[in-house]
């Protein structure tokens, strides 16, 4: 295996040197006697390692510059040539050329060793180059889907009250009639049974209007303490720019043996801070459900964008009615108890920026990316 | 409920200004809608008659009138059509500033001075009217401020009332509240009863049983139905929405708007016989006093009298509205009034039935106090004495024995006022609350002794106190504090994964979540193949609203197309929600659904771009069960498929062998009627097998270094997969920890009908290291159990 070097370089600067098999593996030809006949003074010597300086100061590659390592300090190289004629030699001079030598052989080697750090930073340098990407063009399978905003609305909220022990739970969205009216204390031929615009079935069952339903199911068997979150879908035979046959609810609920309309003002001021990251100017409205009372409507301060402010109904809450605990076969003298229940899609609007109710339905991707 | 601020502060004097009377109203339960100011700024507008009218020389339509303002006569220039000699109207003298902003200055149109403005109600601010000049009544007194003479400023003022507070369908009902809010006092109605000065009566029978126990009238003989209708009245019921129409009717619409009880006027010459009030017969029809023919049936109420024999006409829809043939005209001189205590159960539904709204049955369909209908009869009878003069009869007072039920008393517990709101309310301040309301209170030891007024029907039990309390006093009042209670940590079982995880997990996967209406149209449903599933309303909104969908798909895949048709190419939805089944009760089953389309990435430089296949779907769906972590519980199959799927490119997915789903493309039969290509994958599953999450029981690590070995064999197109996975690990059992499909390949040096399939065996032992002999031994086994079970050969 041999280094090939670029013959014209060993002509130029091994001045005198007969090559026999040009252009020549000098480095690796066997040594000969020749070297230890050439070396005849130390001028001579240092000539050639001034020769070879800069010829390594030159060398354009880590092969060439091998090929010179070797012809200086391999073991035919000239300096160890030169380090062989010593033996010849008086011991008197011997001691003085031998650090000359030897001085000119480090100096060869720092010489190389420097240019071989320069030629392989060099070398890597040129890689590095040749390697290099557009870093800016996309990358592969990026791509993420996301969330319905109504979800992510009402998972903030039910992870709001989760935080305060609220359980979740669940019911039928086909109801009876027990269950989402009369059981909530909505006799039948109510007036307010006619402010929720029903789907019925034919058969008695119905869509249910509100997630109230869910407070029966979750009061019915059980004794207090109960806090609990229902999240859902509800219906109301209804369908306008304002409003959509079907949307979303949650119901909370809470009894205990303390409960008050006071901690249900807390409650909910402390729900609003946490959804929307903020204070608010709240106010309490005295209102009417059939399962609560006394019953209120939450108001929220909101600035509209033109700078003016109005008053936003967010939430409808009560204290439960005694009928209703009764209904469930929860002692209304002991126990008192809480409600609320909040619109999600009217959350999600006020939380994103959506005035379009409808939006929410359309399933239009340039609207869903946007809460991706 | 619509009225007039003025009207309400005559009833209940405050010095409460507009916006705290309004502030108020919204902050004890009378939510205030809207309020608009009336005749704000009306200085320098006052009562103008014109005294003649010139053709403008220059333009048609303006007239050149000639105004007296009680201070001389002024040339005006006017444009309104009804502009005319001896009309008494509105002038806006000059220096007058209008409510719009407009300055009244001396002017010349087209060449002729003017001296003022003539106005509409429009421009006045009084009234959206701008069809011509405010017309005044001709004795209205020339010169008077218009202010003055229309009792201006006022506002109308328009509440939203609850079910519960019918009571506050009046001016009067509502003054109350005010009273007890701002700390003033009603003043009492001057409704004394009017001595008669005629015997003229009505015989009055009720056949309707308990749901008419009240019924009052009176008869006015020699009344001028002619008479205007006084301003401050027409003003009033103006103001409060109405238009005067006739001052016999607008006098019972005055006693209802003030009072809260709906009256009717008839012309008593128009009656014949007795009256009988009963439930109307089937098929029975009448014409109202809109004009409109209703057929009616037991399930309404008819005021009858004699034409045709007793009770044989029907001249009232009870409750209602009156009857068209019998109501009061000009002509008429005598007049039977009446006003009868219907009870809500009787009236709600029915004006609704006949699709229509009438203040009414609006009101009695909430509750009327059932001792107004004597007291509206004996105020509106003065009304009219005063006002259209005649001679009136006894009051006529006919009531169901023990129908008509007294308020009784309700206990009001101190300890629970404080309970239930979190806050001691002083004794007198609860004493002065309840006072103020008109409710007659007996303080006990431990809390009240608490009558409502018969007006006050919805005030039934404590609660109800309670909360006239708690508004009284302000909800704002009430402080805010924190539930103690027991604290119950909610355990959320970790063996299943959550929804909101799941939905995560599909956005992650480049889905987005969809949400669609529950409901789809028959037709749809028909075209997948669903007929007869799902459960269907019996009063939907619209055919395409109709039946509570049996799958998700049909409703997904359209939002699909809603997003194809509008340049997505490249479309993955999910949606999480019910599926409905009939039954008893209607089975609901929470699912989850995934349609896609397009390629099976997003177009891009580097990798090139292939259709969306059968196998992106299932790896997404590998990828969830995987989580769940018991993907050996779930298997796949090729038959048993739906209508909807591609009968080869469709699957069925089942855990424990029980059908959860399916996964495939679309027939492509439904794929063309829908207008979509080949390239539609659906996914449906029930969510609660998914969710389903094996709780982990940690193993020790195997010690021991696993073996792999290569094998490809040959076997039929058949062959599935699933079978070769079986034949391989029912060979090696407990050796075999993963077989790994590397290659899959038919074509040049295989046989037509014949597949390659090259696979890694992946193999370890828990107690020792395995060594070649065991390792070769094992291939051996494999390729023993592929060549007898799966006819395999092994290849070279």
């Amino acid at each position: 295996m041999g280094i090939r070097l670029a013959p014209a370089s060993i002509e130029a600067h091994f001045e005198g040197v007969t090559l026999q098999e040009p252009p020549l593996t000098l480095a690796l030809s066997p040594a000969g006697e020749r070297g230890q006949e050439r070396v005849a003074s130390m001028d001579d010597l240092e000539s050639r390692a001034a020769l070879a300086q800069a010829e390594i100061d030159k060398a354009e590659t880590l092969d060439a510059l091998e090929a010179l390592r070797v012809g200086l300090l391999g073991k035919s190289g000239i300096v160890t040539a030169a380090l062989k004629t010593l033996g010849s030699l008086p011991p008197e001079e011997k001691k003085a050329r031998g650090a000359e030598v030897n001085r000119v052989k480090e100096r060869l080697a720092d010489a190389l060793a420097t240019r071989k750090a320069g030629l392989e930073q060099a070398e890597l340098n040129r890689r590095l180059a040749s390697e290099t990407i557009d870093i800016t063009l996309p990358g592969r399978d990026g791509e993420r889907g996301g969330i319905h905003p109504i979800t992510r609305a009402l998972e903030r909220i039910a992870a709001i009250f989760a935080r305060l022990g609220y359980q979740r739970a669940d019911g039928p969205e086909i109801e009876d009639d027990w269950h989402n009216f009369e059981a909530l204390n909505f006799p039948p031929h109510h007036p307010a049974r006619a402010m929720h615009d029903t789907f019925y079935f034919g058969d008695g069952r119905l869509l249910r209007t509100h997630t109230s339903p869910v407070q029966i199911r979750s009061m019915k068997g059980r004794q207090p303490p109960i806090r609990i979150i229902a999240p859902g879908k509800v219906y109301r035979s209804d369908s306008d720019q304002t409003h959509s046959p079907m949307f979303h609810q949650i119901e909370g609920l809470l009894v205990d043996e303390t409960s008050s309309f006071a901690d249900l003002k807390g409650t909910l001021a402390e729900f609003i801070r946490a959804f929307f990251e903020r204070d608010f100017e709240m106010r309490f409205r005295p209102s009417y459900f059939p399962f609560t009372e006394p019953s209120a409507e939450v108001d929220i301060r909101w600035e509209t964008k033109d700078g003016e402010s109005r008053w936003l109904e967010v939430l409808g809450c009560g204290m439960v009615h005694p009928n209703v605990l009764a209904n469930c076969g929860i002692d209304p003298e002991r126990y008192t108890g809480f409600a609320f229940g909040l619109g999600v899609e009217r959350f999600a609007m006020l939380r994103y920026g959506v005035s379009d109710l409808r939006a929410f339905f359309e399933n239009d991707l340039r609207f869903l990316k946007q809460f991706a | 409920m619509k009225f007039s601020e003025n009207w309400l502060r005559q009833h209940v004097p405050t010095k409460a200004s507009r916006d705290e009377l309004s502030a108020t109203l919204t902050a004890i339960g009378l939510e205030v809608e809207d309020v608009a100011a009336l005749g704000d700024s009306l200085d320098g507008v006052v009562v103008a008659r014109i005294v003649s009218t010139q053709k403008h020389p220059e333009a048609d339509r303006l007239q050149v009138c000639e105004v007296e303002t009680g201070n001389g006569t002024v040339q005006i220039v006017c444009g309104a059509p009804n502009a005319r000699a001896g009309l008494v109207a509105p002038l806006a003298t000059v220096g007058a500033t209008l409510p719009g902003g407009v300055a009244i200055k001396p002017a010349k149109l087209r060449g002729v001075e003017s001296f003022g403005m003539l106005c509409s109600a429009k421009e006045l601010g009084i009234d959206p009217d701008a069809s011509g000049l405010l017309e005044l009544p001709a004795d209205a007194p020339v010169g008077t401020p218009l202010a003055a003479y229309l009792g201006l400023p006022d506002a109308s003022i328009e509440i939203k009332l609850t079910p519960n507070r019918a009571d506050c369908f009046s001016v009067r009902g509502i003054a109350f509240d005010v009273a007890a809010a701002l700390g003033g006092e009603v003043l009492p109605l001057d409704a004394a009863p009017v001595s008669a000065g005629s015997a003229a009566a009505m015989e009055i029978a009720l056949e309707a049983g308990p749901r008419v126990p009240r019924f009052t009238g009176r008869v006015i003989d020699g009344v001028d139905a002619r008479v205007a209708t006084p301003v401050w009245m027409a003003e009033r019921l103006r103001r409060s929405g109405l238009r005067p129409i006739s001052f016999l009717v607008d006098v019972t619409q005055y006693v209802m708007l003030e009072l809260g009880q709906p009256m009717h006027a008839f012309d008593k010459d128009k009656l014949e016989g007795g009256i009988v009030v009963r439930p109307a017969r089937a098929g029975e029809s009448l014409q109202l006093l809109d004009g409109r023919t209703v057929e009616l049936d037991g399930d309404f109420l008819v005021v009858a009298d004699g034409h045709g024999g007793r009770g044989e006409r029907a001249v009232a829809l009870g409750g209602i509205m009156g009857g068209s043939e019998t109501r009061v005209t000009d002509t008429t001189r005598s007049v039977f009034l009446e006003a009868a205590h219907w009870i809500p159960s009787a009236i709600i539904g029915r004006s609704r039935r006949l699709g229509m709204h009438t203040d009414a049955g609006h009101r009695f369909e909430r509750g009327v106090d059932p001792e107004l209908p004597p007291i509206a009869i004996e105020y509106a009878t003065r009304l009219i004495l005063d006002i259209a003069g005649g001679v009136a009869g006894p009051l006529l007072d006919v009531t169901l024995p023990g129908q008509v039920q007294a308020p009784q008393p309700i206990l009001l517990r101190r300890a629970r006022l404080v309970r239930v709101l979190g806050l001691a309310v002083a004794d007198a301040e609860v004493l002065r609350i309840f006072t103020a309301l008109g409710m007659k209170v007996e303080p006990l030891a431990e809390g009240w002794r608490v009558t409502a007024p018969s007006r006050r029907f919805d005030i039934e039990r404590e609660e109800d106190l309670i909360e006239e309390v708690a508004r009284i006093f302000g909800y704002d009042s009430i402080p805010t504090a924190t539930p103690a209670g027991a604290l119950v940590l909610v355990a959320e079982p970790e063996a299943r994964i959550g929804e909101l995880a799941l939905r995560e997990q599909l956005a992650a996967h480049g889905y987005f979540e969809a949400v669609n209406l529950s409901f789809v149209s028959a037709e749809l449903l028909a075209r997948w193949g669903f007929e007869g599933q799902g459960v269907p309303l019996a009063n939907p909104l619209s055919a395409d609203l109709a039946v509570m969908r049996p799958s998700l798909l049909p409703g997904l895949v359209e939002a699909l197309r809603h997003n194809r048709a509008r340049q997505q190419e490249r479309v993955r939805l999910f949606e999480v929600a019910r599926v409905f089944a009939a039954g008893n009760p209607p089975v609901e089953t929470p699912s989850v659904a995934i349609v896609a389309s397009g390629n099976a990435h997003a177009e891009q430089w580097g990798e090139p771009s292939r259709a969306l296949d059968f196998f992106d779907l299932k790896g997404d769906l590998d990828a969830l069960l995987a989580w769940g972590g018991e993907s050996h519980r779930w298997t796949i199959h090729a038959d048993g498929l739906p209508a909807w799927l591609h009968p080869g490119r469709g699957a069925r997915l089942a855990r424990d062998g029980q059908t959860a789903g399916w996964l495939g493309a679309l027939h492509p039969q439904l794929a063309k009627a829908l207008d979509l290509g080949p390239d539609v994958h659906v996914l449906e599953l029930a969510l609660e097998p998914l969710l389903a999450r094996r709780l982990p029981k940690a193993q020790p690590v195997a010690r021991f270094p696993s073996v792999r070995r290569d094998i490809a064999v040959e076997v039929s197109d058949e062959v599935t997969w699933s079978r070769i996975e079986q034949a391989v690990s029912g060979s090696l059992g407990e050796l075999l920890v993963e077989l790994r499909l590397f290659d899959r390949y038919s074509g040049k040096g295989v046989e037509v009908g014949r597949k390659s399939l090259a696979m890694g065996l992946i193999l370890q032992d828990a107690s020792r290291t395995l060594t070649d002999e065991d390792a070769d031994r094992c291939v051996r086994q494999a390729i023993a159990a592929l060549e007898q079970t799966c006819k395999a050969k092994l290849r070279g």
